[in-house]
């Protein structure tokens, strides 16, 4: 039963690869794209390099980095197309990374770009931290709208306001980098002191926090800005807020793995994720894009949010992040009332 | 052993030993194929994850030299080794030596000059290969030096090696985030344990005790829970006492989110577990004591102390067991409902997916197993006196009418099946709500699956696939070894051993096993390594997991036939395999469809063991829910639970219809 299953599918891949006739290459490819969007991509890639095929191997970022990283002495990825780059500079970090300077990456905004030369990896597209605010549960619990971050601090607010928690959550951490960033190290520090008295909980999902302020559950939700969006889209009374002094992102971003077999179509690969064509297709599921220009305005998201993103650096938030959660696991998780 | 002290006490002799039979060898090779089995599928697992906590990762000082120049950029030739430098100036504590995988530790500390301002050059090397350092983002793993100015020197951070030690324990024991989930796992368990084991005596007492009406439904509600994942009670409380809960009020303010929510939905998930065990007490109960205690006038409520109490209470006891233990292994609900409040299931999932720190997850999975092996011996031990309680004279006690007691039990009765009924209807309306809570009206749209994270419903066929595989061939697995075990002759050590190995699996937490998987079948040089994130290594972690209730089930089963059975098929030269499949299987036939549907419903509702295992191809409907909750699509989580509920019933119907076909078929000969 199970071989004839196995048979039935190594077939039907036989089918598959039939139709792409010309495919000589394959490359192995992991990814955290949304799967939906997988199809696509490889799509349009293969309309003007139909001599490659890509084989996703998909999951989400922690897993995808977790993966790579046990990998490491044995890689088995050729190219990672997709993940955040704050995961690429873990992998930097044990020179799993083939540094390469792909063609045009001079068109790209050099904050989508390695400081290294040649890069070790390029941007694609960018999730950018923002509020959600729920305006009916707000006028109901009688607050106004915070304008700032420090406005979250406001005891007014306490209990209405909920975060991912950035040990399980890849926004929750660019939240607490950003901060750190933002207000400096101790700033950084004394400002979450000052909301964890306003947080209801923390959830372990980025998006979680959003969702629960367009279902009223937790009026004020610190989530990414696309959520956001997304929510408001569906229907929600929802408003996205950016708060005044700049907010955290982290990007998508595509490198080689070293040691590939398969370092020319690697290369080709790469060079096609930094086209015009390529960011016009990541411009369907983000909306702030490293090829400017590009990037048209999606609907219900905050004006003014490209300008809003913060000089982010992702050495320090690499090099820091073992720090920054084992300090904020002693600060805020081990109080175990729920303070709702 | 046996044979040493033998050899003391009988005179020296050739030792007389029965020829083995080839169907004697044929039973052995079997019992040790599965025993096989379980050694790969448990102990070898578990061995891994004790290893994988004792893995540490710590940054080795003496592998690293610097040499500093003189303001003009000259090296006079010092080699300063980071050790005797943190000798003498103590900048770094030996306790921040000790890090995860992802350490990194700043050097500039060791230099008390240090100013990123000067124009001193520094210079750093490893002084084997096994060393490694960053600068910026970049790995230097060589042992050549690398010279840098002042202002990237700052920029320049050790990298831990492995090592082996007991510091995981230590840094877990110096968290206070992390080890006050001991205190609160224990408190939630302890709470949970105490609630849910007095609502189900009543529950059961008044089905066994009264002659109030409409039991068999009360008895069907109360099994209810178990077709369910231990998320939706979670999910429906979020409805009704969340901020938005239609209920909400009647917690006075307080959040549900915390242990309150814990404890409302385990008493939810553990209730049919109670409910069977003490009901099965309660049932074997002794009609001529209560002759005894009314003709001695003692009060009701002095034989309900004197009789009633002592003969149950080794019901009592290993009811409160198994709901301790479900409680404190559950992961599900407190990821659900728990808030801030950690507990230690929940931590295991915390480090391990969203840290990565494997190390520290095999750590607090070593924590769990403790209290988690505790209670299950302790279960065991009452379990075994119970059977002795029965006795051939025993007259089974009927009860009398009495309208008092069977209204008041009735009342009770119904209290309890409304929660019950409750709170699975609360899951199915916001299942079919178009918007909570600001467009109530009813739609569908909950249930297209594949717009949401989770897997879509792929998860949900993957589910029921994997509920198929667990049954036929766990139970194919489950009740050829207890067959084995039970009947093979003599081979005294070999079935002891193979008996405690199949007690095993019970007292191994959902989410240790899983943990336990990937380090065994994940590491590359393991053969089995290619049943990675397939359907297969969900299959055997299922089978796995729920192994002791099976063979507990068939072993039962099997006592109950007679060895005669093989002596006279071994008499007429029968082949054992012949007479397994003509007979025993026939004859047991009723206890194995109860093992497959068994296995078929915690297939299909487990979260505990599958979440650290299934790949994107392999979501399961289970884990659907879980995820969905996280990604806070709550209503299509909801949505998803009712379908496992949904599926399972059938499941259950089916195997009720069939049970009954079979029974007429199979079973003729117990009736005259």
């Amino acid at each position: 039963m199970k071989h004839t299953a196995k048979r039935l599918t190594t077939f039907l891949a036989g089918v598959a690869f039939a139709t792409a006739a010309f495919a000589e290459t394959e490359l192995t490819v992991y990814t955290a794209v949304e799967a939906e969007d997988l199809a696509r991509y490889a799509e349009t890639f293969n309309q003007s390099h139909p001599d490659i095929k890509i084989n996703w191997v998909r999951d989400s970022t922690g897993i995808i980095t977790a993966k790579l990283l046990a990998e490491r002495d044995n890689p088995q990825a050729d190219v990672v197309w997709g993940l955040a780059a704050t995961s690429l500079l873990l992998l930097k970090s044990e020179g799993m990374l083939e540094p390469y300077a792909p063609a045009g990456v001079e068109n790209l905004d050099p904050k989508f770009v390695d400081g290294d030369t040649p890069p070790a990896w390029v941007g694609m597209d960018a999730w950018v931290a923002a509020v959600c605010y729920n305006t009916v549960e707000a006028e109901k619990a009688g607050l106004t709208p915070p304008t700032s971050w420090k406005d979250l601090t406001d005891p007014m607010y306490a209990g209405h306001l909920i975060m991912p928690n950035p040990n399980s959550s890849g926004t929750g951490f660019l939240d607490v980098s950003s901060w750190l960033q933002l207000f400096g190290e101790e700033g950084g520090w004394e400002y979450m002191d000052a909301l964890h008295e306003n947080i209801a909980r923390y959830t372990h999902s980025g998006s979680k926090p959003c969702k629960l302020a367009a279902s009223g559950e937790i009026p004020i939700g610190i989530s990414f800005a696309f959520r956001g969006a997304k929510s408001k889209a569906a229907g929600a009374p929802l408003e996205i807020i950016v708060p005044s002094e700049g907010v955290g992102w982290d990007m998508e971003a595509t490198a080689i793995v070293a040691g590939t077999a398969n370092l020319e179509a690697a290369q080709t690969l790469v060079d096609f994720t930094v086209t015009k064509e390529a960011n016009v297709m990541y411009n369907t599921g983000y909306a702030v894009v490293a090829y400017p220009g590009v990037a048209q305005p999606v609907e219900h998201f905050p004006e003014g949010l490209l300008d809003a993103m913060i000089d982010n650096d992702f050495e320090f938030a690499a090099n820091n992040r073992a720090a920054i959660l084992k300090e904020w696991q002693g600060r805020y998780d081990g109080k175990s009332e729920p303070k709702s | 052993m046996a044979g040493i002290s033998d050899a003391t006490q009988m005179p020296a002799g050739p030792v007389v030993k029965g020829k083995l039979s080839r169907d004697d060898i044929l039973m052995r090779g079997g019992m040790m194929v599965i025993a096989l089995y379980l050694i790969i599928t448990l102990a070898l697992p578990l061995y891994a994850m004790l290893s994988k906590s004792f893995s540490t990762y710590r940054v080795e000082l003496s592998q690293y030299e610097f040499q500093i120049s003189d303001d003009a950029g000259v090296f006079d030739g010092t080699i300063l080794n980071a050790e005797v430098l943190n000798q003498q100036t103590g900048a770094i504590d030996p306790a921040e030596l000790n890090t995860g995988s992802d350490g990194r530790l700043p050097v500039t500390g060791l230099f008390p000059d240090f100013s990123f301002r000067s124009p001193v050059m520094y210079q750093v090397r490893n002084t084997s290969d096994e060393g490694r350092f960053l600068v910026g983002s970049t790995l230097q793993d060589g042992t050549d030096w690398v010279t840098l100015d002042s202002n990237t020197f700052r920029r320049v951070q050790l990298r831990p090696v492995k090592a082996t030690g007991f510091d995981n324990f230590i840094n877990y024991f110096s968290t206070p985030a992390l080890f006050n989930s001991i205190k609160n796992s224990l408190w939630i368990a302890v709470v949970s344990t105490i609630v849910t084991v007095t609502l189900a005596f009543w529950f059961a007492y008044a089905l066994n005790r009264s002659c109030m009406r409409y039991k068999g439904v009360f008895r069907l509600i109360a099994m209810a829970p178990i077709l369910v994942p231990s998320l939706l009670p979670g999910i429906a409380l979020v409805y009704l006492f969340g901020n938005q809960g239609i209920a909400k009020e009647l917690l006075f303010g307080a959040s549900i989110y915390g242990p309150i929510g814990i404890v409302i939905g385990s008493i939810f998930f553990t209730f049919p577990h109670a409910f069977m065990i003490i009901s099965t007490a309660l049932a074997i109960s002794d009609a001529r004591l209560y002759e005894a205690a009314a003709s001695l006038r003692a009060t009701r409520w002095r034989t309900f102390w004197t009789v009633t109490i002592p003969g149950a209470r080794y019901g009592l006891i290993s009811a409160a067991f198994v709901v301790f233990n479900l409680v404190i292994t559950d992961f599900g609900l407190p990821k659900v409902i728990g808030g801030q409040f950690n507990v230690l299931a929940v931590d295991i999932y915390k480090q391990v997916i969203g840290q990565q720190n494997f190390e520290m997850g095999a750590v607090v999975s070593v924590v769990l197993v403790i209290p988690a092996i505790f209670a299950f011996a302790i279960d065991r031990l009452v379990q075994s006196k119970q059977v002795a309680l029965l006795s051939a004279r025993s007259v089974p006690y009927q009860p009398q009418p009495n309208q008092r007691t069977d209204l008041i039990s009735f009342i009770y009765c119904a209290f309890v099946g409304l929660f019950i009924v409750g709170i699975l209807a609360i899951c199915q309306y916001a299942a079919l709500i178009k918007f909570w809570p600001y467009d109530l009206s009813l739609s569908l749209n909950n249930y297209q699956f594949d717009k949401m994270d989770g897997g879509g419903w792929a998860s949900y066929y993957n589910s029921i696939k994997l509920g198929l595989f667990t049954a036929v061939f766990g139970t194919a697995i489950v009740f050829f070894g207890a067959y084995l075990v039970e009947k093979t002759n003599g081979f005294r050590t070999g079935r002891a051993l193979f008996q405690m190995f199949a007690m095993l699996p019970m007292a191994i937490p959902g989410m240790v096993l899983g943990l336990a998987y990937i380090f065994f079948f994940n590491s590359p040089s393991n053969p089995l390594n290619a049943i990675y994130g397939t359907m297969a290594i969900l299959v055997i972690c299922s089978v796995t997991h729920f192994y002791t209730v099976s063979h507990l089930t068939a072993v039962t089963a099997l006592k109950q036939m007679d060895r005669e059975f093989e002596s006279v098929s071994a008499s007429l030269k029968q082949p054992t395999m012949k007479l397994f499949s003509r007979v025993t299987v026939p004859v047991c036939l009723p206890s194995v469809l109860d093992i497959s549907i068994y296995l078929f419903v915690n297939a299909m509702t487990t979260v505990s063991a599958v979440v650290f295992l299934y790949s994107p191809k392999t979501s399961l409907a289970s884990i659907a829910v879980l995820n969905m909750d996280d990604a806070g699509d709550i209503a299509p989580a909801a949505a998803m639970g009712m379908m496992i509920f949904y599926t399972n019933a059938v499941a259950r119907i089916i195997h009720l219809l069939v049970s009954k076909g079979v029974l007429v078929r199979t079973q003729a000969w117990r009736t005259r």
